[in-house]
């Protein structure tokens, strides 16, 4: 099977639904990703599929062959991504940061499709699980970019 | 660090039996050379070793080279003896080992320490992350070790230019000669200056605190890039060349052990797999990635035994209900043993006006911290025995690991990578954590194991924190002002869990917060009745504080409305002889601009009640204020005011953001968390059915620091006992319901 990750191609040995979160972790030994609950439930597997948030612990991995996958690997080269990594470090979001390559997706893919999210847009897609409670650093941090001149 | 460690497992580029013998200056040769941003070299390598002074000559957190190296390119690296897990830690060494050094903590590459005595740097002796004692028990011990190493560079530099010491100082990063305006940067010196030998610790002086550059600021974490970009690295990431990967499937109750797999036929021969294993209380699968086997492990099929009369493990009954332990708890007879009496208890309760007697409630909780536990086991053709893992103490880990494999402690390399979270989680708790079974699978198939506990597995074995259920009375005079309190907790504390209950004895980590309150209560008996769990019990923030702060603070506002009495002006009564409380109290209500107890009405037009409880838990001492309303029938808190009071602060942009991680953890607690068991199952074995706080549920959280200028006290922790009674106290006050027990999604409010 074929994967199209950070822009670089790969040919993975996987079953077709072994959880792309796998196939990118253990196969690939990308490890940004993190592996949390496996139910979609906290969000630490957060990646980018053709620029949409997906939660990679439940996406079979033939489901995304072909398609544009992002990792927090690359998230740096990503213009929106870059801008996101820099709020997180001038709000010093992170405590233990294991939930925080899905944190740092999530608001990229959000400001993505919304450059100028509503306080309600920033709620409904910022629902990752942070066990520090980094809930607020984040939210400023995303505000803080959603209120971004630049921003298109 | 993956490839990193790939590149160590060659027999060519790391004899990993003899890291003493490994001269660490071709080491720091050497990686003046790596790419730019390259972390480690040599991870958790017990370096210093190699600069051995006359082993076990030194005292602990001394021996500069066994915790410091200035590379070429005047990074400092630290190994910190206290393990980061997200509270801030190797921030805080880098201020305060910076400070001596004359180093910018932002120079700083930290990482936690291997095993060893050097790194024994606490008051007493030892050392383990936890109880937030990391920078209160070390501090004068580690700003030593900085001035210690500024003098060797002092030392170094008067030789290369051929001048007195005297003639010398230093600015940040480097010597300076100020008579000649020549400088020497540190990166130039360390290579002499680490060979030469470390001068008496009494021989150096530290800074007068008015001199400090960085201790006291709120200086960046030295982190949050690595952590904002995935580069960061945990237990769960690590990789070896050659390694296999293993999944268990736990015994549905501790103490049942593998009778028979009825299917293993059929798991052998699932893609990938490797090899089945009976392990003690679990079946393990091998395989050549985690997902196939785990998908294994899942699909065997085990008749669990029960276990035999010699059983040495806890065991979890078929029958074992949370809700009926709790009231097996509430009328367990007697009446405990003192922790804390004061006056004339029976005399007091006698004379009284009014009685007022209640059962409060607290819960399981759980760690629940995002990195599902891992391990990874390496045995190395020398005889030696590497194991990655989440710990809070790693020579407490090694010793025991050293007694399940007869291996000496020197054979065996304990490497500490960042913890996903941790909140007590990664202490050493009999068969709650992964590495046995990684080093039994790695011995028995004679290849590298990395064990991955899935979220299902680990809430099977997450050790909670106890459930405590205590009975209050308190007496009030005449005039409704309280005058006897008795508490009687039943509980098992953590540390009897653990190391064994005394009989007579209490321990302290089930009474802490009833215990070592200030309030003058003339006439008070605080006192734990032990009755032993099944379920097995551990550490969590803040310990015995999460649970009795709640129960305390919630009974004394229930004895302040019994008595007529506002409960912020009886907290300031019964604290007007402490002059360091009130102060802290008046700040917390002066921060949220007055106190308002309410009921009333917000400007949206909804109704709201604030609540008010202190706590004084590991050194330091808080106050909260919560504002709540009830929306959609649960209840809703909008701002969470704290002000704690640490004594001496190293750095208030930590404190804050601890702060806010403790209050999200606290009303996590105190709003929704309860690990019930039922038929001795955990009915939870994922975040669907065990929810901590979401986003949405967070509140406005305004933090003030009090710097009294006493002893200094902990931050991990102590921002969390105060919280789930503040809320459960404006609760009461707003439905007029009296709460007394935690979590308050067990209870339906109207709006």
């Amino acid at each position: 099977m074929k994967l199209q990750i950070n822009n670089k191609a790969y040919d993975v040995e996987a079953d077709g639904d072994t959880p792309l979160l796998w196939v990118i972790r253990d196969e690939l030994g990308m490890t940004g990703t993190k592996y949390g609950c496996g139910l979609a439930q906290c969000g630490a597997c957060s990646v980018l599929v053709d620029g949409m948030v997906m939660r990679s612990c439940v996406t079979p991995v033939e489901s995304v062959a072909g398609r544009s996958i992002t990792t927090i690997e690359a998230i740096e080269e990503d213009e929106v991504g870059k801008r996101v990594v820099e709020a997180w470090v001038k709000h010093q979001v992170p405590q233990c940061g294991y939930c925080q390559s899905g944190q740092v997706i999530a608001a990229t893919a959000l400001l993505k499709q919304t450059a100028h999210p509503t306080d309600e847009d920033v709620m409904a897609a910022m629902a990752n699980l942070c066990r520090c409670g980094t809930y607020n650093a984040i939210s400023a941090a995303v505000r803080d970019l959603a209120e971004e001149e630049g921003a298109q | 660090m993956t490839e990193l460690v790939k590149g160590l497992s060659g027999e060519e580029a790391l004899p990993t039996g003899e890291p003493v013998n490994i001269s660490r200056r071709k080491l720091l040769l050497a990686s003046a050379g790596a790419t730019a941003g390259a972390l480690v070299i040599g991870f958790g390598l017990p370096l210093g070793a190699a600069r051995a002074q006359g082993p076990g000559a030194m005292a602990p957190g001394t021996r500069v080279p066994a915790f410091l190296e200035i590379r070429p390119d005047n990074m400092v690296r630290f190994l910190s003896p206290f393990v980061e897990g997200g509270q801030g830690i190797f921030t805080a060494m880098a201020q305060i080992v910076g400070e001596e050094l004359d180093a910018d903590p932002a120079s700083f590459i930290v990482e936690n320490a291997p095993a060893g005595d050097d790194y024994g740097v606490m008051e007493g002796g030892g050392r383990y992350t936890g109880g937030s004692q990391s920078v209160r028990s070390s501090y004068d011990t580690m700003r030593r070790l900085g001035a210690l190493a500024r003098q060797m560079l002092l030392q170094a530099a008067s030789a290369s230019l051929g001048v007195p010491i005297g003639q010398l100082t230093t600015k940040p990063g480097a010597v300076v000669h100020t008579a000649s305006g020549r400088t020497m940067a540190y990166g130039s010196l360390a290579a002499k200056a680490l060979d030469l030998p470390v001068p008496d610790p009494a021989s150096v002086k530290l800074k007068d605190p008015s001199e400090f550059r960085w201790i006291g600021k709120p200086v960046e974490r030295i982190d949050v890039y690595e952590k904002s970009v995935g580069k960061a690295i945990f237990a769960i990431d690590c990789s070896v060349d050659g390694m296999l990967h293993a999944a268990v499937q736990h015994a549905p109750r501790l103490g049942l052990t593998v009778g028979t797999i009825r299917n293993e036929a059929q798991l052998l021969a699932m893609k990938g797999v490797h090899s089945v294993h009976v392990l003690p209380g679990a079946v393990a699968v091998v395989a050549e990635r985690w997902w196939n086997a785990k998908r294994a492990a899942e699909a065997a099929q085990v008749d669990w035994k029960e276990p035999g009369p010699d059983s040495k493990v806890r065991y979890m009954p078929a029958d074992f209900s949370t809700a009926e332990f709790a009231e097996k708890l509430a009328t367990a007879p007697g009446d405990g043993v003192d922790a804390e009496k004061e006056g004339d208890i029976a005399g007091a309760f006698e004379s009284a006006g009014k009685v007022v007697s209640a059962t409060y409630y607290s819960q399981y909780v759980r760690h629940a911290q995002l990195e599902p536990p891992s391990a990874l086991a390496r045995f190395n053709q020398d005889g030696s025995l590497d194991v990655w893992l989440p710990n809070q103490a790693p020579e407490m880990f090694r010793a025991d690991i050293s007694a399940r494999t007869g291996l000496e402690p020197e054979k065996i390399n304990i490497h500490s990578p960042l913890l996903g979270g941790f909140f007590g989680r990664h202490f050493l708790y009999e068969f709650a954590n992964p590495y046995p079974q990684a080093i039994e699978l790695a011995k028995e198939v004679g290849r590298p194991i990395k064990l991955i506990w899935s979220r299902e597995e680990e809430f099977l074995r997450d050790p909670v924190r106890p459930m405590a259920i205590v009975r209050f009375r308190g007496a009030l005079d005449a005039d409704g002002m309280p005058v006897a309190l008795e508490a009687v907790s039943a509980c098992e504390g953590p540390t009897e869990a653990l190391w064994g209950h005394q009989d007579g004895k209490v321990d302290e980590s089930a009474v802490e917060g009833l215990t070592g309150k200030s309030y003058a209560f003339p006439n008070k008996r605080i006192a734990q009745l032990y009755v032993q769990n099944p379920a097995m019990i551990g550490y969590w923030r803040s310990v015995g504080n999460s649970m009795n702060d709640f129960l305390y603070e919630t009974f004394l506002d229930e004895l302040a409305d019994e008595g007529g009495q506002d409960p912020y002006e009886l907290r300031l009564h019964l604290l007007k002889e402490n002059a360091r409380l009130t102060t802290l109290l008046k700040s917390v209500v002066e921060l949220s601009g007055g106190w308002k107890r309410g009921p009333f009405t917000a400007v949206d037009g909804t109704k709201r009640a604030r609540g008010i409880a202190m706590a004084s838990p590991f050194g330091s001492h808080t106050a909260a204020i919560a504002e709540v309303s009830i929306e959609h029938g649960e209840v809703k808190v909008h701002d969470l005011w704290q002000s704690i009071d640490p004594g001496k602060i190293v750095n208030p942009a930590i404190i804050e953001a601890q702060i806010n991680s403790a209050v999200a953890l606290g009303l996590s607690e105190v709003l929704l968390e309860d690990a019930a068991y039922e038929k001795g199952m955990p009915l939870a074995r994922n975040y669907d059915m065990y929810p901590i706080l979401p986003p949405h549920r967070m509140p406005r959280v305004h933090v003030r620091i009090v710097e009294s200028g006493e002893k200094m006290g902990g931050i991990g922790e102590p921002g969390l006992p105060a919280v789930p009674p503040a809320v459960a106290n404006a609760v009461s006050q707003l439905t007029g319901r009296r709460i007394r027990a935690m979590p308050l999604s067990q209870f339906k409010f109207s709006s």
